[in-house]
C-alpha cells in the first residue's frame, strides 16, 4: 500500500466523517424541541473531518520521513561489516543494497551473498514498518472520528474550533518561510564547518590558488593549497562590476526618461517590451552570451589585433579576446539586470511627490534640472537600494556565467580574459558523480555559504533602505 | 545686468544640456530595445533549421536475411520488434550508388542516413506487417551532417578539409537532389521524441513533460501555502510583533536569495536527508515551490491589501466571523490579483535552471517521464544540456527549445496581463 | 441656490461687474482668457482682469471655480499639464507671456510661486534658498550667494530661527516654517510677482497669522496674487478681491467694497455663506 493510496483512503474517510457529523447536527436542528445550534451544521461537519484527517496525516508524514533512515540504521547495526565502515563507503554499499531491493529479490542479480542478506532484511523491516504505519494511521483516523462524534453537542462551539484550526494552518504556512531559511542555513553550515576544519578560513578567503580537482588525492590537499577561493570572488566581482557598468546607467536613464519625459502612450508600449527582458530565462541569456556575444567579441578582438599589427597601433596589436571573456558574460548579464534596475528605479522615481517637481519648475528650472537637482536626490536612497538588490542578483546569477564565462580560476583585472565565479564553481563541483563527503564537495558548500551570507547582507540592507524611503513619502 | 538678463544669458547653455539629456534617454532606451530585438532575432533565426529535417527517398528492400528473420510467412509482433533493421537503409544506398566500393567512402555513404533511421523502418514494419519480403519506396531520415548541408549550414565552397561533408557526399546529395529523392520536411520528431545523443533524433517531449510534472508539483504546493501564508500575515498576524517582522524580512529576503542556493537546499535536505529520488520532477517541484513562495506571497498580500476596509466592515457588521469575511468576501475580490501573481511566479519557475542542476535534473534522460517520480529534465535544463553538446545540429535544436520555452512564457505572461487588465478595479 | 443650466449661468454672468480693468500701474493683464482641459472641458470662461503693481489680489470662490487654474496660467505652470490649452491674451508688464520671445524659464524666474502644501526640497535650508540663484547663475561667488540666502530668509522672517541650522534639512522644519522657507526660496531670485495657491490651508492659525503678516510686508516690493478659501483671509490682507464662480469671473473690486457692498447676487450669496 503506497502513501498515495493511504492518503486517498484518509480523504475518503474525512469526507464520510464530514457528512456523518453534519447529519448529527442537522438531526438536532430538526428534532421536536428545535434545539438551537451554536454553529451552522457545516461547521460540525468540518470539525469531524478535521479530527479524522489531521492526526492521522501528521503521523503518516512523520513516519514516512523517518522510516527510511530508521530501517537503514537497523540494518547497519545488524552487520558488523557495515557498522565498521566509514561514511562514504557505507552510503555506496547501502545504495547498492537498495537497488537490489528495488529490482526485486527473486532475481539473483548479486553475486555477493552479503548484499542479498541485507536486502532481505531491509525488505522484512519495510513490510513490518508498512504494517505498523497503516495500522496506526487508520486507528488514529477512526479514533479521531469517534472523538469528534462523541464530543459534539448542540452547545459545542464548532465554528470557533474549526476557525482556530484554520488559523493555525495559516500560521504554519507563514512559518514555511522561516523553515526555508533555516533549511538553507542547515544545508550549508554543517558541511562548511566540516570544510573549514580542514582548510583554514584565511586560506580559503585569501588564497589565490584554486584547483579542487587535484585535491582528490588527500596528501595534496594542504600542500598545494588548492582551495584558495580568492580568484573566484574576484571573478564574481569583476563580472558584477561589468554588469553594473552596463545596467546601472542604461536602467536608470531609461527609467528617468520613461517616468519624466515619455508620453504615456510611448511609456505604455516601451515599458512592457523592456520588461520582456526581465522575463527571459537566464539560460537563454547564457546561450546568447556563449554562442553569439562571446564569439562576436573574440572575432572583433582578432580584427582589431590584425588592424593593430598592420598599422602598428600598440594598443590593439597585443589584443587577445578570449571567447569566454568576462566582458561578454558581464555585458549580457548587464542587459539581464537592466530591466530590473529600470522597474525598481521607476517605482522609486514615481514615488517622489509631484509637489517637488512643481516647486522646482515654478522656480524656473528646466525639466532635466528638475530631474537631476530635485527628483534624483530625493529618490537617491531608493535608487541605491535598487542597485544593491541588482548587485545581489548579479553575484548570485549562475547560468550566464556557467555558460559564457570559463571554469579556469584566473586572477586578472583584464575583462578580456576568462575568469570563473563562485556560482560556476558550485555547479561544477556539485554536478556529476562524486562522493558526498569529499573535501572537494565540501568546498562547494563553503562557497555557497559565502554566497548566501553576502547576498543576505546586501538584500537586508537594500530592503531596509527601500522601506525607509517608501515610508518617507507615504 | 539685472536678474532677468542674467537668466536669459545662461538660457542657451541650459537648453543644450536639456537636449543632451533627452538624447541620452532615447539612446539608452533604443539600445535596450535593440538588444532585445537582436536577442530574439538571433535565437529565432538560429532555431529555424530545427523545425525541418532532411529525408532521403529510398527503395527499401525488407529482405528477411538482412533482417535476421527465419523464413516464415508471418511473424509475431515481438519477432518483428527485435529483428535487425540496421542494414536495410545502407543496402538501399549501396544499390543506389553501386560505384562506391572503397571502404572509407562506403562508410561515408552509410552516414548519409541517421542512425535512428532503423527505428523508423521498424515502426513502418510494425504498422504494415506485409512489408517483410517486399521492396517499399520510403522516405528515410538523413544523418545530421547531410541535414546541415542540405539546410545550407555547411558551405560547399570552403575547402573539403575544413568541412564535415566530403566532396563525394556532396556529389551524392546533388545526384539525389536531381532525382528529387531528397527533401526537407517538418520536423515532427522534435515534438514527439525525448532527448537523444543524435541531433536529428532529439526532441523536447521528455523535457516538456518533465516541465509539466515539475510545474504541477510546484503549483499544487506553492499556491495553497503561499495564499495561506499571505492571509495569515495580512489578516491575522499581530501588528508590531517582532516575530512577524522576522517572517516578513525573511520572505522579502528569500525573494532575492540566489536561485542556486535553493538547489543546494534541495540537494542537502530533500535528497540527502529525506531521501526524495534524485532527478525526479517531485524534488524539482519541491525546490521550485520554495523559490516561488515569496513571489506569490508578496503579490497575494498586495491583492488582499487592495480590498477596501469598507467591505470587511460591512460584512463584519452583519455578524460574519473574521474567517467568513475572508473566505466569502476578501478572497474572491482579491483572486484576480492573486492569480496574476501566481502565474508570474510560475513563469519564473518554468524558466529556472540553476537549482535544478544541483538536484540531478541535468542527467541525460532519453525516456519520456510518466510520473513525478521518474527521472526527468525540464525545458530550460534541456536548453543547457543541448547548448553544451558539440554536434552542430544541437545549436538549432537549442534555439528551437528556447523558442518553445519563450512561447510558453509569453502566453503565461499574456494571461497574467489580461487578467490584471480585465479585473483592474478602482475602489 | 441651485444652478440648473450653464446657459442660464452665462446670461447671469454675462459681464464681470465691479472694476476688472485698471487705468494705470498694471502688472498682469488678462484679456478674454479661456482655458480648456482635454479639448472639450472648459475650466475658465472669458476672463478679463488686471492686476496692479504692488498690490495683493485675492481670488476667492467655491471649489472648482477655476481660480487655481487661472493662477497657474500666470507663470505658465499649465504647460506641464498635457491637453491643457490656454486661449486669449495674458500680459506681464505689457508683454504677451505666450509670445515666442518669452521663455517659460525666464517667465518663472520673474513670477515666483508658493504652493498649497509646503514643498521644500529634500536638501538643507541653505540649499533650498540657494536653489534658484544657483540654477540661474545669479551669483559670481559664494559670499554673494550667502548674502542672497540671508537676505531672502530675513525677508521671509525665517533668518532668526534658522541662521544656526542652515545645513539642516528643510524638511525638518515645522509646517509654517516650511512654508516661509518656500517663500524665501521664491524671493531669492527677486521676482516681480509672487503667486500663492492657498498658502495657509495646510497650516495652523498661528502659522497662518505669521504668513499673512509676511505678505503684507512683501507687498511693498512685489505684486502678490493669492488664491484662498478663507474669506476672512482675503478680507484681512488683500487690496482687491476677485470672485470666481464655475470658471467665470463674477465680480472684482476693492476688497472693502466686495465684502461690504457686493454688486452681484452670486457674490453676495457666497460671502454671506449661503453656499460655497
Amino acid at each position: 500500500m503506497s502513501n498515495l493510496e493511504i492518503l486517498l483512503i484518509l480523504i475518503i474517510a474525512a469526507v464520510i466523517a464530514y457528512y456523518a457529523t453534519k447529519r448529527q447536527a442537522q438531526s438536532w436542528q430538526a428534532s421536536r424541541d428545535k434545539t438551537k445550534l451554536d454553529s451552522l451544521p457545516n461547521y460540525y461537519g468540518y470539525f469531524g473531518a478535521i479530527c479524522t484527517l489531521l492526526p492521522a496525516l501528521i503521523v503518516l508524514s512523520f513516519w514516512s520521513f523517518i522510516e527510511g533512515n530508521i530501517i537503514s540504521a537497523l540494518v547497519v547495526s545488524k552487520f558488523e561489516r557495515l557498522s565498521a565502515s566509514n561514511a562514504s563507503d557505507l552510503s555506496l554499499v547501502m545504495n547498492e543494497i537498495k537497488i537490489i531491493v528495488e529490482s526485486g529479490l527473486s532475481e539473483k542479480n548479486s553475486n555477493d551473498l552479503f548484499y542479498e542478506k541485507a536486502a532481505v532484511l531491509i525488505e522484512r523491516y519495510s513490510s513490518v514498518s508498512l504494517f505498523l504505519k497503516v495500522a496506526s494511521v487508520f486507528a488514529l483516523s477512526i479514533l479521531g472520528f469517534m472523538y469528534a462524534y462523541l464530543k459534539i453537542t448542540p452547545r459545542f462551539k464548532a465554528r470557533k474550533k474549526v476557525e482556530k484550526t484554520a488559523v493555525y494552518f495559516l500560521l504554519l504556512s507563514a512559518l514555511v518561510a522561516i523553515l526555508t531559511t533555516a533549511g538553507i542555513i542547515f544545508s550549508v553550515l554543517f558541511e562548511s564547518i566540516a570544510f573549514f576544519s580542514q582548510i583554514s578560513i584565511f586560506d580559503f578567503v585569501f588564497g589565490t590558488h584554486w584547483s579542487p580537482q587535484i585535491a582528490i588525492r588527500e596528501d595534496q590537499v594542504s600542500s598545494t593549497g588548492g582551495f584558495g577561493a580568492f580568484p573566484l570572488f574576484w571573478g564574481t566581482i569583476l563580472i558584477s562590476i561589468i554588469a553594473m557598468i552596463v545596467a546601472a546607467p542604461l536602467g536608470l536613464i531609461s527609467a528617468i526618461y520613461l517616468a519624466e519625459y515619455a508620453q504615456p502612450k510611448i511609456r505604455n508600449v516601451v515599458k512592457p517590451i523592456l520588461e520582456i527582458l526581465a522575463g527571459v530565462p537566464t539560460v537563454v541569456y547564457g546561450f546568447f552570451a556563449a554562442l553569439t556575444v562571446g564569439p562576436m567579441m573574440s572575432g572583433l578582438g582578432d580584427r582589431l589585433n590584425e588592424f593593430g599589427m598592420s598599422f602598428e597601433i600598440e594598443l590593439f596589436a597585443g589584443l587577445v579576446v578570449s571567447s569566454e571573456s568576462a566582458l561578454a558574460a558581464g555585458l549580457v548579464m548587464g542587459m539581464m539586470i537592466m530591466p530590473f534596475i529600470l522597474s525598481l528605479s521607476d517605482d522609486v522615481i514615481s514615488a517622489v511627490p509631484d509637489s517637488l517637481r512643481d516647486g522646482s519648475i515654478a522656480m524656473g528650472s528646466t525639466k532635466s534640472e528638475t530631474v537631476w537637482k530635485v527628483v534624483f536626490p530625493a529618490a537617491l536612497p531608493g535608487i541605491v537600494g535598487g542597485f544593491l538588490l541588482a548587485i545581489s542578483r548579479a553575484i548570485g546569477e549562475t547560468m550566464i556565467v556557467l555558460m559564457a564565462a570559463g571554469v579556469a580560476a584566473n586572477l586578472t583585472a583584464n575583462p578580456l580574459n576568462s575568469v570563473t565565479t563562485v556560482t560556476t564553481q558550485i555547479v561544477v563541483l556539485l554536478t556529476g558523480d562524486q562522493e558526498f563527503d569529499s573535501i572537494k564537495t565540501l568546498s562547494a558548500f563553503a562557497l555557497a555559504l559565502g554566497l548566501f551570507v553576502t547576498t543576505l547582507i546586501l538584500n537586508i540592507l537594500a530592503l531596509q533602505i527601500v522601506r525607509r524611503y517608501r515610508e518617507q513619502y507615504e | 545686468m539685472n536678474n532677468l538678463e542674467i537668466v536669459k544669458a545662461g538660457l542657451n547653455k541650459r537648453y543644450a544640456k536639456e537636449r543632451r539629456f533627452k538624447f541620452y534617454g532615447i539612446f539608452s532606451i533604443s539600445l535596450s530595445l535593440l538588444f532585445l530585438f537582436f536577442l530574439l532575432f538571433d535565437i529565432g533565426a538560429k532555431s529555424i533549421p530545427a523545425f525541418t529535417q532532411t529525408y532521403i527517398n529510398l527503395d527499401i528492400e525488407f529482405d528477411k536475411k538482412s533482417m535476421k528473420l527465419q523464413d516464415q510467412d508471418s511473424y509475431s509482433e515481438e519477432t518483428l520488434f527485435s529483428a535487425s533493421y540496421s542494414k536495410l537503409g545502407r543496402n538501399a544506398l549501396y544499390k543506389l550508388f553501386p560505384e562506391v566500393t572503397e571502404r572509407k567512402q562506403k562508410k561515408a555513404l552509410r552516414q548519409m542516413l541517421s542512425s535512428g533511421a532503423r527505428y523508423d523502418l521498424r515502426d513502418a514494419v510494425l504498422e504494415n506487417n506485409d512489408y517483410v519480403g517486399t521492396t517499399q519506396n520510403l522516405w528515410v531520415l538523413a544523418g545530421d551532417d547531410i541535414d546541415a548541408f542540405v539546410k545550407g549550414l555547411i558551405d560547399r565552397n570552403i575547402p573539403e578539409a575544413d568541412r564535415r561533408v566530403k566532396d563525394y557526399q556532396v556529389k551524392w546529395v546533388d545526384i539525389l537532389e536531381a532525382q528529387n529523392k531528397i527533401e526537407r520536411r517538418f520536423n515532427i520528431n522534435f515534438f514527439t521524441s525525448g532527448d537523444s545523443r543524435e541531433p536529428e533524433q532529439a526532441g523536447i517531449l521528455g523535457a516538456l513533460k518533465g516541465s509539466f510534472y515539475t510545474m504541477l508539483v510546484t503549483l499544487l504546493l506553492s499556491f495553497p501555502i503561499a495564499v495561506s501564508a499571505a492571509i495569515y500575515l495580512e489578516e491575522f498576524a499581530p501588528k508590531n510583533n517582532w516575530w512577524i517582522d522576522i517572517i516578513e524580512i525573511n520572505i522579502n529576503n528569500l525573494a532575492a536569495v540566489p536561485s542556486i542556493v535553493f538547489g543546494i537546499l534541495g540537494l542537502a535536505v530533500y535528497i540527502n536527508v529525506f531521501g526524495v529520488p534524485r532527478s525526479a520532477p517531485l524534488v524539482g517541484g519541491l525546490v521550485l515551490t520554495l523559490m516561488t513562495l515569496p513571489t506569490i506571497i508578496i503579490s497575494t498580500r498586495a491583492a488582499l491589501k487592495s480590498v477596501p476596509p469598507s467591505i470587511r466592515e460591512a460584512a463584519l457588521s452583519i455578524g460574519a466571523s473574521k474567517m467568513q469575511v475572508i473566505t466569502h468576501h476578501v478572497l474572491p475580490l482579491a483572486m484576480p490579483g492573486i492569480l496574476t501573481g501566481s502565474i508570474i511566479g510560475m513563469a519564473q519557475a518554468l524558466g529556472e535552471t540553476a537549482p535544478l542542476l544541483m538536484i540531478g535534473m541535468v542527467a541525460f534522460v532519453a525516456d519520456i517521464p510518466q510520473s513525478i517520480l521518474d527521472p526527468a529534465t525540464v525545458l530550460p535544463v534541456q536548453v543547457f544540456i543541448w547548448s553544451d553538446s558539440p554536434e552542430r545540429g544541437f545549436i538549432a535544436l537549442t534555439s528551437a527549445a528556447i523558442v518553445t520555452l519563450l512561447v510558453f512564457l509569453f502566453f503565461m505572461n499574456l494571461i497574467a496581463i489580461v487578467l490584471r487588465k480585465k479585473f483592474e478595479t478602482r475602489w | 441656490m441651485e444652478i440648473s443650466d450653464n446657459m442660464d449661468l452665462d446670461q447671469e454672468i454675462s459681464k464681470t461687474v465691479g472694476s476688472p480693468l485698471l487705468e494705470s500701474k498694471v502688472r498682469i493683464a488678462c484679456r478674454d482668457v479661456n482655458v480648456f482641459y482635454n479639448k472639450n472641458v472648459q475650466a475658465i470662461f472669458n476672463v478679463n482682469l488686471d492686476i496692479g503693481k504692488n498690490q495683493i489680489l485675492a481670488m476667492i470662490g467655491p471649489s472648482g471655480c477655476g481660480k487655481s487654474t487661472l493662477l497657474r496660467c500666470f507663470n505658465r505652470m499649465n504647460d506641464t499639464i498635457e491637453d491643457c490649452v490656454v486661449d486669449g491674451l495674458i500680459e506681464l508688464d505689457g508683454e504677451n507671456i505666450h509670445s515666442k520671445k518669452i521663455d517659460p524659464v525666464v517667465l518663472r524666474a520673474n513670477v515666483g510661486m508658493v504652493f498649497q502644501k509646503p514643498n521644500p526640497f529634500p536638501k538643507s535650508i541653505y540649499d533650498n534658498v540657494a536653489y534658484g540663484p544657483r540654477l540661474h547663475g545669479l551669483t559670481q561667488n559664494n559670499s554673494e550667494l550667502d548674502d542672497i540666502v540671508e537676505e531672502s530668509l530675513t525677508k521671509a522672517g525665517l533668518w532668526k530661527e534658522t541662521k544656526d541650522r542652515l545645513n539642516k534639512p528643510g524638511t525638518g522644519l515645522s509646517g509654517g516654517q516650511q512654508q516661509r522657507l518656500c517663500i524665501a526660496r521664491a524671493i531669492a531670485v527677486k521676482p516681480e510677482v509672487i503667486l500663492m495657491d492657498e498658502p495657509t490651508s495646510a497650516l495652523d492659525p498661528i502659522a497662518t497669522a505669521t504668513i499673512e503678516e509676511l505678505m503684507s510686508e512683501l507687498k511693498s516690493a512685489y505684486t502678490i496674487v493669492i488664491v484662498t478659501h478663507s474669506m476672512q483671509q482675503a478680507a484681512r490682507i488683500s487690496d482687491r478681491t476677485a470672485y470666481f464662480h464655475l470658471g467665470r469671473l463674477v465680480e472684482v473690486d476693492e476688497t472693502g467694497h466686495i465684502f461690504t457692498n457686493p454688486n452681484h447676487s452670486l457674490t453676495e450669496n457666497y460671502i454671506t455663506g449661503r453656499f460655497g
